[in-house]
């Protein structure tokens, strides 16, 4: 390995080594023990979640949450009952993957042409999406609602009959705001393909509809999985509309179930926190796993690849 | 039919190809335009108007800014609301988003368990914040939660209205710092090493280079993080809803707009014109966004 040949890599060591331990090697501790302070305190709040979540109430009712002792399972067995966990995965479950599905489909759709076409109208058309993605959902709260509860559907497509207490409607809304955004960050990653894979294709005769699934789609794989794993997490993670628009509480997803683990009149917290971690657990799991996506993902956004 | 084509261009259709790229464009743009921009337009035009809710949409009548009139005089929470949204914005302006920035710096500095640090930093950003209302319960809970067992107090810190607001701030500070590292450390990664480099060179301490190189030639991500702080702070919900709904002491706008539409005696024009206000405001934030976002294009 030639390092010479490397100009970029060679300037990066150059420039890395000085900086690494700060600017006098006498306080070469400084910096790692103030990032170490920082992470501490900001894994904390987790920290005391998790370990809370396997101590015993009674116990920590009695000997506050500086002790230490009074360890169980049964919280995480009490809160699976009591929150009905089962059910809320499985709504969750059923609005995640549709809605996720849909969304990047559709702004692939959206984000080919606006690459793949130089037409005028393209970043209009681009702008149109992206702002829909920024409005906060709050203010389109009314119309939306009343819209969806006056819309009667087939009773096969939803036992509600309306698209209000629809999961349909909750997908279809997600749908709609997300789709700003993928589109975005796709029609940036495709226009950095090169040009001439669609003239060849062209020439040999393929359709728009072969390029699309066989050309661009394949080669947006890397950013069409970034978007995967960060929608899941923000569908998932959704609140405001899957609170509102499913009135019934069994079918809440996971985030908008999370009231069922307060008791009336008491909140039992060690429960509270069992509970949390269990709601955590899929977006923690995907996050661990697919980390180097979920951070591409968030910043493809911001900062054109 | 178009078996002997002759290669006009990657731009020319056939009539086949037409029809495809006319229905990828226009379903999602029917459906955003659906779901997105007529709700968006109803808002407005629905604030000018009385209607209750029940009667039919024909029975509407118009009362010009009464509305309008009514959540500037009559309307207690109002103000207090307009009071929390800023109070929030200048929280996350003035401490979450420079202790962010000031993360991605330090992480960005290469030290030895990067990884760690950044990972702990922004683990927060990957939960729901329905979730850390419940999570930081633990801390703030009046008689078993950490803080008061520490300092032996009995403040209610989700109920008392008089801290209750600092209590959730510090856990959106605590999420949002996160988020803005993330954007800022993909940032300053972008920015290019021979900037630094000559600065060194010139002598310059690292405290200088940051804020006389790196800082302004990263332009277009200050802005975006500022929208993103601005909009973040306009759209705060989940936090208050699950604590307690929105109410004493934690009234935002965006609680405001719900509470008069969610159960049957809503008051329709009246909660339009609170959801017009916030749209008001966020479409000025949303025009900057897109001229920064599609600058290059």
């Amino acid at each position: 390995m030639t390092l010479a040949s490397n100009p970029v890599a060679e300037r990066e060591q150059a420039l890395m080594k000085p900086r690494e331990g700060g600017v006098r090697s006498g306080r070469r501790w400084v910096m790692p023990v103030v990032l170490t302070v920082i992470s501490l305190i900001w894994l904390f709040p987790l920290l005391l979640a998790l370990v809370n979540s396997f101590r015993d109430y009674a116990y920590t009712a009695q000997n506050g949450y500086m002790s230490w002792g009074g360890f169980t399972l049964d919280n995480y067995k009490n809160a699976w009952s009591q929150g009905d966990f089962g059910l809320h995965f499985w709504n969750s479950l059923l609005i995640t993957v549709p809605a996720v599905v849909l969304t990047l489909f559709l702004s692939a759709c959206v984000a080919f042409v606006v690459a793949r076409f130089s037409w005028r109208f393209n970043l209009a058309l681009l702008g149109f999406f992206m702002a829909a993605n920024l409005l906060p959902p709050q203010a389109l709260l009314i119309p939306v609602y009343r819209m969806f509860r006056a819309i009667q559907v087939p009773f096969w497509f939803s036992e509600s009959g309306t698209l209000l207490n629809s999961f349909q409607g909750l997908i279809l809304i997600n749908v709609a705001f997300q789709t700003g955004f993928c589109a975005f960050v796709l029609s940036n990653y495709m226009k950095a393909l090169p040009k001439e894979l669609y003239e060849s294709a062209v020439i040999d005769g393929a359709s728009v509809t072969r390029q699309f699934f066989q050309i661009t789609l394949p080669l947006c794989r890397p950013a069409l999985a970034a978007l995967a794993v960060l929608q899941t997490t923000w569908i998932y993670n959704e609140f405001f509309w899957a609170t509102v628009l499913l009135q019934q509480g069994d079918k809440y997803p996971v985030t908008s179930s999370i009231n069922n683990l307060r008791g009336q009149f008491f909140t039992d917290n060690n429960l509270v926190a069992a509970g949390s971690v269990i709601i955590a657990v899929p977006t923690l799991v995907i996050f661990f796993v697919l980390q180097r996506h979920f951070v591409a993902g968030l910043t493809l956004g911001a900062t054109k690849g | 039919m178009a078996s002997k084509r002759t290669f006009k261009g990657i731009d020319h259709l056939t009539g086949r190809d037409k029809i495809v790229v006319s229905l990828m464009v226009i379903v999602p743009t029917l459906m955003v335009l659906w779901l997105v921009w007529l709700p968006a337009i109803s808002s407005v035009l629905l604030s000018f108007t009385n209607w209750d809710g029940i009667g039919p949409l024909s029975g509407i009548k118009s009362v010009g800014l009464q509305n309008y009139k009514d959540i500037v005089t009559i309307y207690p929470p109002f103000w207090p609301a307009i009071q929390h949204n800023l109070i929030w914005l200048g929280v996350l302006f003035f401490i979450a988003t420079p202790l962010g920035m000031l993360f991605a710096v330090l992480v960005d500095r290469g030290v030895a368990g990067t990884k760690f640090y950044q990972t702990s930093i922004y683990l927060p950003v990957v939960l729901s914040l329905a979730l850390i209302g419940f999570i930081w319960q633990l801390i703030y809970s009046r008689d078993q939660g950490l803080l008061n067992a520490i300092t032996g107090g009995t403040t209610d810190w989700y109920g008392d209205p008089s801290v209750n607001l600092w209590a959730t701030l510090v856990e959106a500070t605590w999420r949002h710092a996160g988020y803005i590292m993330l954007l800022y450390l993909a940032g300053l990664k972008g920015v290019d090493p021979s900037l630094r480099e000559a600065a060194k060179i010139d002598g310059a301490s690292e405290t200088t280079t940051f804020f006389r190189v790196v800082f302004p030639v990263m332009r277009p991500i200050n802005i975006i993080v500022l929208v993103v702080t601005f909009i973040e702070s306009l759209r705060a919900f989940d936090l208050v809803w699950v604590i307690n709904k929105g109410r004493n002491g934690l009234e935002l706008i965006s609680t405001l707009v719900t509470q008069n539409v969610v159960g049957e005696a809503s008051r329709i024009g009246f909660g339009s014109a609170l959801a017009t206000i916030m749209l008001l405001i966020s479409s000025v934030l949303v025009v900057i966004y897109l001229r920064i976002a599609m600058k290059e294009d």
